[in-house]
């Protein structure tokens, strides 16, 4: 009698836990889609919105995307984004490999310091050095030029990505090293040949990682960029609906599809090795 | 190099021996001589040579460079004040690296001098042998250049310039090259603490800001890990969809997702007023007026906070949910048999490890949204009214200093003294947690 009862509480107990927690995920999964949902449909609607709302019975066009590239810069924007992307990418990988490797693998003189130095200056906002920007930017003329905005996104991220990455080269035994020097490897080869190809997932990572940057970075890009010509897509889509008088909804939103869309694309495809890079780099400290 | 030598065995040096090194040593006061009375020719050279382009580039710009760092210029229109600052910081900085190569210098010639007393045939004399040398010893340093060679240009010299502009009176009245500017010392600190305008705005400003960043990043956590609870219950199905649709708010570029919901949360036309409250009002005793989002400044505040979880939930949701993964099974099992209840196994089992692990990283969120631009400046550009030298308000103080930077009547000095404000706080609550997580201890 009083086991039945028992098993009975439990059995009833089970259903409210399965219960709430479906409830529990699917209200979050409204809150998360609601927004997303608004901004994806009002993309393929006709005519200027003032604002978004979730409608699906509306006249569906692709109108938007063409005015995108007839009527804009976006394509401009689009590529100029793309240009930063991709040097800042590319340079800093290489920077940030290099010194993680030179930190992780070998023994020199003011190897601890310089390591806290880099935890030190990983701290320190750098966005937030505006003034500093701005007057070595008018000395060396750097405004409005891409190629400013790139070095200042690539050194931004060296110190703490640098220390990431020597977390990562940690992970990588040590007799590898020595097998291969035994073997009469030279330095570049120990590096080229045997380790490089072992931290892969975390250059990739690291790779993803400074290429969507300058996707969303807001604040230094619409400083430092002063003409329409040369924005990135953040500060060009910005102006879509930053005039409250004149707020072109569906263009912003096709704008922002296009940039989305391949973002989470490459987002999903990397999200396993960026996981476990995140993991095993931040806790070896 | 400078050779590693591992830890050697005491060895004890006669006086002669002793005197050997101390002359080295001393000798390369001037580069390049130390070298030579170790007998290594070349080195000594390129050393000498070194210096010598030291000494020559200071008699010939270095010292007239520290001198305009003193005066900032004299004649308005001819100097340009920024300039010649500027130039000093380089000058600083170059003595600052050929300060580290003197000392290299000094320290290699006292170990040269050492080891060929150990074991002389080790000491490499010619070129070829130097080449070799310093490739094998030298090759970490040349893996380093590049990343030092780009922080020193984008980190080390900005953080210098900022410090130099917060002491002098650079602002919308002082524009060189048409005025000088100058030193004012702690002028523009006094200023902010005291001046009754700049203090009361830093006030509200500053409170705002530690507001935001304790309720938004807590927010944040406390949704991911709850998250991350849920779905690590063995009984939820579909943990595919969902998993990715947690992960949604991450994978799209922020300053979308902003700017959507500032629009989505417009007083007037916007979908949460217009959509999402009618809706709720359909339920039972729900009754909600319209909510002046973007102009009453408290409503301000919730919907960016809220907005900051909703953006700020999924990184700490996949975090927790690779520890919970990590938390061995019978931990659980044996805290039933103790007769624990759910909350019991999660106050005294979950979430002391949850913390043991990710507190460094829940820290730099903390700091992150400490200086979230973004989400301040895109959702309604520190708005709505002012509470003063510029600020609305929801600024923080990093929207303030983009404010006071880039309005109409821009306050450099101020911007730049706050700039080192904001680093100061930062670095301090890091080094702060790093040291209680030895973050700083290294493998050896």
């Amino acid at each position: 009698m009083k086991t039945a009862k028992k098993y009975k509480t439990q059995k009833n107990q089970r259903f409210w836990t399965k219960f709430w927690t479906y409830l529990f995920l699917l209200f979050i999964s409204a809150v998360i889609l609601y927004p997303l949902l608004i901004t994806v449909t009002s993309a393929f609607k006709a005519g200027n919105l003032m604002a978004f709302r979730l409608e699906l019975n509306a006249n569906w066009t692709l109108d938007s995307f063409k005015r995108l590239f007839t009527d804009t810069m976006y394509g401009q924007w689009y590529l100029n984004t793309l240009v930063v992307a991709i040097t800042s990418m590319l340079v800093q990988v290489a920077a940030i490999t290099l010194a993680g490797y030179a930190y992780s693998r070998y023994r020199f003189a003011g190897r601890k310091q310089t390591l806290k130095f880099f935890l030190l200056v990983q701290m320190v906002p750098t966005t937030a050095a505006l003034t500093a920007f701005y007057v070595m930017a008018l000395l060396i003329g750097g405004l409005d030029q891409h190629w400013f905005l790139i070095l200042v996104y690539i050194g931004g991220g060296i110190p703490m990505n640098t220390w990431l990455m020597k977390g990562y080269f940690d992970t990588v035994p040590l007799d590898l090293d020595e097998s291969a020097r035994l073997d009469g490897a030279g330095h570049f080869r120990i590096f080229w040949q045997i380790i490089l190809p072992l931290v892969r997932p975390m250059i990739a990572v690291q790779a993803l990682w400074a290429f969507m940057n300058p996707f969303g970075e807001y604040m230094l890009a619409r400083f430092l960029l002063r003409s329409q010509k040369n924005y990135t897509v953040a500060i060009g889509l910005q102006t879509f609906i930053s005039n409250p008088k004149n707020q072109q909804v569906t263009l912003f939103a096709a704008g922002a599809i296009l940039i989305a869309v391949p973002i989470c694309i490459l987002f999903f495809y990397l999200q396993k090795s960026f996981v476990t890079g995140l993991t095993a780099g931040g806790t070896k400290g | 190099m400078a050779t590693t030598t591992n830890k050697q065995k005491k060895v004890t040096f006669s006086k002669e021996q002793q005197a050997h090194m101390q002359k080295a040593t001393w000798l390369s006061l001037i580069p390049g001589l130390g070298q030579f009375y170790n007998k290594q020719i070349f080195k000594g050279v390129i050393f000498l040579i070194i210096f010598a382009l030291f000494v020559f580039q200071m008699l010939f710009s270095g010292v007239h460079a520290l001198n305009g760092l003193i005066t900032l210029g004299s004649t308005p229109r001819e100097d340009h004040s920024l300039f010649i600052m500027i130039q000093g910081a380089m000058q600083l900085l170059l003595i600052l690296i050929y300060a580290i190569f003197h000392l290299v210098n000094m320290v290699d010639a006292r170990k040269v001098a050492k080891q060929s007393i150990l074991s002389p045939d080790t000491v490499s004399h010619t070129p070829t042998q130097l080449l070799k040398n310093v490739w094998n010893n030298g090759f970490a340093y040349l893996l380093t250049v590049p990343a030092y060679i780009l922080m020193i240009f984008t980190i080390v010299f900005p953080v210098l310039v900022t410090i130099f502009i917060a002491f002098t009176n650079y602002d919308f009245y002082h524009i060189p090259p048409a005025t000088l500017i100058d030193w004012t010392g702690f002028e523009t600190f006094k200023s902010i603490f005291t001046l009754s305008t700049y203090r009361d705005t830093f006030g509200a400003v500053f409170g705002w800001t530690i507001i935001w960043t304790l309720s938004a990043t807590t927010l944040q956590i406390v949704v991911g890990i709850f998250c991350a609870i849920m779905m690590h219950q063995p009984f939820v199905k579909f943990k595919r969809i969902f998993g990715v649709i947690l992960l949604l708010p991450w994978a799209v570029p922020a300053f979308i997702t902003i700017l959507s919901f500032s629009n989505i949360f417009n007083d007037s036309a916007g979908a949460i007023n217009t959509q999402v409250i009618p809706l709720l009002n359909h339920l039972p005793l729900v009754d909600i007026p319209m909510i002046s989002w973007k102009t009453d400044p408290f409503w301000t505040k919730i919907a960016i906070i809220s907005i900051q979880g909703w953006l700020g939930f999924p990184y700490i949701y996949v975090l927790t949910s690779g520890i919970l993964q990590s938390i061995p099974d019978d931990w659980y099992e044996a805290s039933v048999i103790d007769g624990a209840n759910a909350l019991q196994k999660f106050r005294y089992i979950t979430l002391p490890q949850i913390f043991a692990v990710a507190a460094p990283v829940f820290v730099t969120q903390y700091t992150f949204n400490f200086n979230n631009f973004s989400m301040i400046y895109l959702f309604n550009g520190g708005g709505p009214g002012s509470v003063g030298s510029g600020a609305g308000a929801t600024d923080i103080l990093i929207s303030w200093i983009y404010k006071l930077t880039t309005g109409t009547s821009p306050q450099y000095n101020i911007a730049s003294a706050i700039t080192l404000i904001i680093s100061a706080i930062v670095i301090f609550v890091s080094l702060l947690v790093f040291k209680q997580t030895k973050a700083f201890e290294m493998e050896d």
